[in-house]
């Protein structure tokens, strides 16, 4: 018997979906649910009522996140400081890649790729850690070493102009190796005859590398950076809430979306707001990954999301 | 002179030139380069120095990149009364172990399926999974459903499951056993065997590079995870490595008063500064150990990755 239709592939099918149940059960719990728990932003939540028996409150959450005026700072924050981490981290990546690729014997560059790569595998908190030991006021090393060349210490916690500068910077040096190690997969990638043309035309190694290794490169950055893109309004929680914590002088600087929700539903307890404000960031990504794919579909077909 | 030797002496000159510059870039890139690795190392040798060195003297001097006054009195204090940090060893070790193990089968389970070209459904499926990366309810609904719902609170299970499954490992696996040629699992067919019997049999040992990757990808995130002992753990019975590490970072006195019940003593010169960083290299000591082994298997992960991305 060779039944047809639906039931007859589900028959056909039957081991691959029984093998692929735990993974639909899975993201149907854990992702799918939870989008309905959306309804949550147009509720006041009572503890009582729970999601579904909770009253109803139209628009009252996002709008007291707006008059607040802590929409515009999270927002901001999220989506400059994100924009600065794709700039300088892809900036730095190229060039240690490239710099990696050409110069050195194997063993100079496996010693490199190691010591670049190691920051990416220890923990925010570990990172914390760290930075607590260089920018403490009393004990941190930077004040040591400003202390013994004779200026006054700086009270790196309590003074949010240097953030930026500090988040920006260990950002760069978390990721520092994962994106060199991108990178250089992509420029092993480009065909050696270029370069042997290039250089039997004369040209110089600075030449080579902003007339073959660069332009070569541009659909590789061009990608990643559209993908970062994509994820412009989310904020990496584990770095904000490691190396800022919960000090609220500090967060005029250094606020994100994502830390600012974490404390509204855990600390301050308003829980229709801060779902309100997670609705708000999803539905933003949202659009943000779609207009992205837009623009990589135009731009090269083959390397669009969906 | 002809116009052959004109050109071999231009090219001769290029050939210098080109030499020249050769040399001053790679000076560059050496410079460059050392320097990035410098400052992406040197971190752990303030971190471990300072874990070496005489509290009293961190007291006045602050940290330093070298000890200025070696002693081990840090490492004594978490040695001597090490419950908390045994326990704290074992549920991260359980975790990652139990997590890592659950996790690889089922991403490799998952990935065989969509990976099945004679499979009609592969792409609706395939959507299906990749969709709740576009979006997402955000955390508070999860949080809830965690919490409220599936009364997942202060269980292991609640560090478990957030991160059993990844959608970018699915594709990057899927990727990998897409290169498995069609013939094999058509000729295995024809030999009667079923597709459970395939994967195990067939598809899990050509696997094996991609399941080492993502075996460590998956072991690293949980051994590297505090974020979910932060949501959902309160029980100091239950809390990982990492959590430990934040807790005493953020609040040594509670730490404190915690290694007085279980034992200790309280010192009024007990280390703090020092002791913090002795407990971050206990925390991941592991790690910095297991890394020169493998490195090399992330980079591989990273690049079949970028092939298919």
């Amino acid at each position: 018997m060779n039944r047809r239709g639906f039931w007859g592939d589900v028959v056909r099918y039957r081991i691959i979906l029984l093998m692929l149940a735990p993974a639909v059960l899975y993201y149907l719990l854990f992702a799918y649910v939870p989008m309905g728990g959306i309804i949550l932003a147009f509720k006041h939540y009572d503890y009582a009522g729970g999601v579904f028996g909770s009253p109803w409150n139209g628009l009252d959450n996002i709008r007291f996140f707006f008059e607040s005026g802590d929409a515009w700072r999270v927002t901001r924050n999220t989506v400059l400081y994100n924009a600065a981490f794709i700039v300088v981290n892809n900036a730095l990546q190229i060039m240690a890649a490239i710099f990696l690729f050409e110069v050195g014997g194997k063993w100079f560059r496996k010693l490199m790729q190691s010591a670049l790569f190691l920051p990416y595998f220890i923990s925010w908190v570990v990172v914390g850690s760290i930075a607590y030991n260089l920018l403490n006021y009393n004990i941190g090393t930077v004040n040591v070493w400003l202390k013994g060349m004779g200026f006054e210490p700086v009270d790196i916690y309590n003074t949010p102009s240097y953030w930026p500068f500090i988040l920006v910077l260990i950002a760069a040096w978390k990721v520092l190796g994962y994106g060199t190690v991108m990178y250089l997969a992509a420029i092993t990638g480009i065909d050696t005859e270029m370069y042997e043309a290039a250089e039997i035309d004369g040209a110089n190694i600075f030449q080579r590398v902003m007339k073959v290794t660069l332009p070569n490169l541009y659909p590789t950055i061009i990608i990643l950076v559209l993908l970062a893109i994509g994820n412009i309004f989310r904020g990496d929680f584990g770095m904000f809430y490691n190396l800022v914590g919960n000090n609220g002088v500090l967060f005029a600087a250094t606020d994100v979306i994502d830390t600012f929700v974490f404390r509204s539903l855990l600390m301050t307890n308003e829980i229709g707001m801060s779902a309100a404000v997670g609705a708000y960031q999803s539905v933003l990504g949202f659009v943000t990954i779609l207009l992205v794919n837009y623009a990589v579909r135009r731009h090269d077909k083959d390397r669009a999301l969906f | 002179m002809s116009a052959s030797e004109i050109r071999l002496d231009q090219n001769l000159t290029k050939a210098v030139g080109q030499q020249t510059d050769r040399r001053l870039f790679a000076a560059i890139g050496y410079v460059v380069l050392a320097i990035l690795a410098i400052v992406c190392l040197f971190p752990f040798l303030l971190i471990i120095s300072s874990s070496l060195t005489k509290e009293s003297v961190i007291a006045i001097e602050g940290f330093q990149l070298f000890p200025t006054a070696f002693s081990l009195e840090a490492y004594g204090i978490l040695f001597q009364y090490p419950e908390q940090m045994i326990r704290a060893y074992a549920v991260t070790i359980s975790v990652t172990l139990l997590g890592t193990i659950t996790g690889l089968l089922l991403t490799a389970m998952t990935a065989y399926c969509l990976s099945r070209k004679d499979f009609k459904w592969r792409n609706a499926f395939s959507f299906y999974f990749f969709f709740t990366t576009l979006f997402n309810g955000g955390l508070v609904p999860w949080y809830l459903l965690m919490v409220n719902y599936l009364h997942l609170k202060d269980t292991m299970l609640a560090l478990i499951m957030p991160m059993l499954f990844n959608v970018f490992y699915i594709v990057v696996m899927k990727s990998f056993m897409s290169q498995v040629p069609e013939a094999i699992v058509e000729s295995a067919k024809l030999d009667g065997a079923g597709d459970f019997l395939i994967f195990i049999r067939l598809i899990v040992p050509l696997s094996k590079p991609a399941l080492a990757t993502i075996g460590l990808f998956l072991a690293l995130g949980y051994w590297n995870d505090w974020y979910h002992a932060l949501l959902f753990v309160s029980d100091e019975k239950l809390m990982p490595l990492q959590y430990y590490l934040y807790k005493m970072l953020g609040n040594l006195d509670g730490m404190r008063k915690a290694m007085a019940e279980s034992g200790a003593v309280m010192t009024t010169n007990m280390p703090t500064e020092s002791l913090k960083m002795a407990m971050t290299i206990v925390a991941c000591g592991p790690i910095l150990i297991a890394y020169p082994f493998i490195q090399k298997y992330f980079v591989q992960g990273l690049t079949i990755g970028a092939v298919k991305g």
